[in-house]
């Protein structure tokens, strides 16, 4: 019942693709492989916010990926919603599956969400081929995590980033901190962990997160351009330089499963969650 | 530096423009939830704007419970 909850495990979903995969239209995303880029399209209203059938879908896009690599140089994930890149995990969708089970079963779900979402992140995070998040509007929580398993971050003049977790009683659970950690100073993990205030791109450029800002509506644009320019690199140089350069912290990785399992657990989780599914407002803990 | 009224009445233009409302229609006092018809993620996108317009930093948690343009002001005005 558990792996049922949060969609199919990774062996279902492989078995689908025999087809096209240089081409994908899902419910949540789609991608298509052009000139030597592959994008995906993030579109799931209201804001991108990460399911089951998203989790699902994007373990197709993993799947796919060494089939991608042999053609493409670049990754480009970008929404096509207003709202922005992404809220992050979907939180009203978690609050009705723990409701619908008995709790043991209900953390062995989240374990078994995390661990997916975990292998689809590392995946990603490990791929040859260079990654570019182009953002804009809201980046938060998972969507953040998203964001921070690519190599590049171009972000447009409004977005917002953001780790609101422990507002909920939890912490990053898609791998946000170790990555974070892999690439800024602890005291601004600290910072915007802890204190889980949001941030514009000014103070993303500042302390490195974001690698260029660009206007309203130009992330994607600008990310095709240097998705353009990498074509003109040795692929095997570019390979070796990114495992060079971005090594994948999978202890901490697993560690942070671990906790946050832990966390879930707790009543006062469930309350926040609680409070937050019956509110009307999209980020209630914001307003 | 500006003036707490300057403050407010650019916040009011900036409100006004960002979301196709009517700058007439806009108060210091109004609560801008109700009155722009905005949730938080559009409050969050406003909050984005003005920090690049007065060029500051405002923390969002510095904004909980406050829902008028004075109060606002007031917290933008502080970091000047």
């Amino acid at each position: 019942m558990a792996a049922q909850m949060w969609g199919q495990p990774l062996s279902a979903v492989q078995g689908r693709l025999a087809h096209n995969m240089t081409r994908f239209n899902g419910k949540t995303l789609s991608w298509e492989l052009m000139n030597g880029v592959v994008e995906v399209a993030l579109h799931r209203e209201p804001c991108n916010e990460i399911g089951a059938q998203s989790l699902e879908e994007f373990e197709h896009l993993a799947a796919a990926l060494p089939v991608l690599e042999q053609k493409a140089q670049a990754l480009i994930f970008y929404s096509n919603l207003a709202c922005g890149f992404s809220a992050g995990g979907d939180l009203r969708e978690l609050y009705r599956g723990l409701q619908a089970m008995e709790k043991q079963a209900a953390l062995a779900g989240i374990k078994e969400f995390h661990q997916r979402i975990h292998h689809v992140m590392n995946t990603l995070d490990a791929s040859p081929m260079t990654t570019i998040a182009a953002v804009h509007g809201i980046v938060f929580g998972g969507g953040l995590e998203l964001a921070l398993v690519c190599d590049l971050i171009i972000a447009d003049k409004t977005a917002r980033f953001c780790f609101p977790e422990l507002r909920l009683g939890l912490i990053p659970g898609f791998g946000g901190i170790p990555r974070l950690q892999r690439d800024l100073g602890n005291a601004v993990v600290r910072d915007l962990v802890l204190t889980g205030r949001s941030f514009n791109t000014t103070k993303a450029q500042q302390i490195g997160l974001v690698s260029q800002v660009v206007a309203e509506g130009e992330a994607l644009r600008v990310a095709r351009g240097t998705a353009a320019q990498l074509g003109k690199f040795d692929r095997t140089t570019a390979a070796a330089a990114k495992r060079f350069v971005k090594p994948i912290p999978y202890d901490e990785l697993r560690q942070e499963i671990e906790i946050v399992c832990d966390l879930y657990a707790r009543p006062a989780v469930q309350a926040a969650l609680k409070k937050f599914v019956e509110s009307t407002d999209a980020q209630p803990y914001l307003s | 530096m500006p003036t707490e009224k300057k403050t407010l009445d650019e916040i009011l233009e900036l409100a006004a423009a960002q979301f196709k409302v009517p700058r007439e229609k806009l108060s210091p006092d109004d609560d801008f939830f109700k009155t722009l018809r905005i949730d938080s993620l559009q409050a969050l996108s406003l909050l984005t704007r003005l920090e690049r317009h007065f060029n500051v930093e405002l923390p969002d948690y510095e904004l909980q419970g406050v829902s008028d343009f004075r109060t606002l002001a007031e917290r933008i005005q502080a970091r000047l």
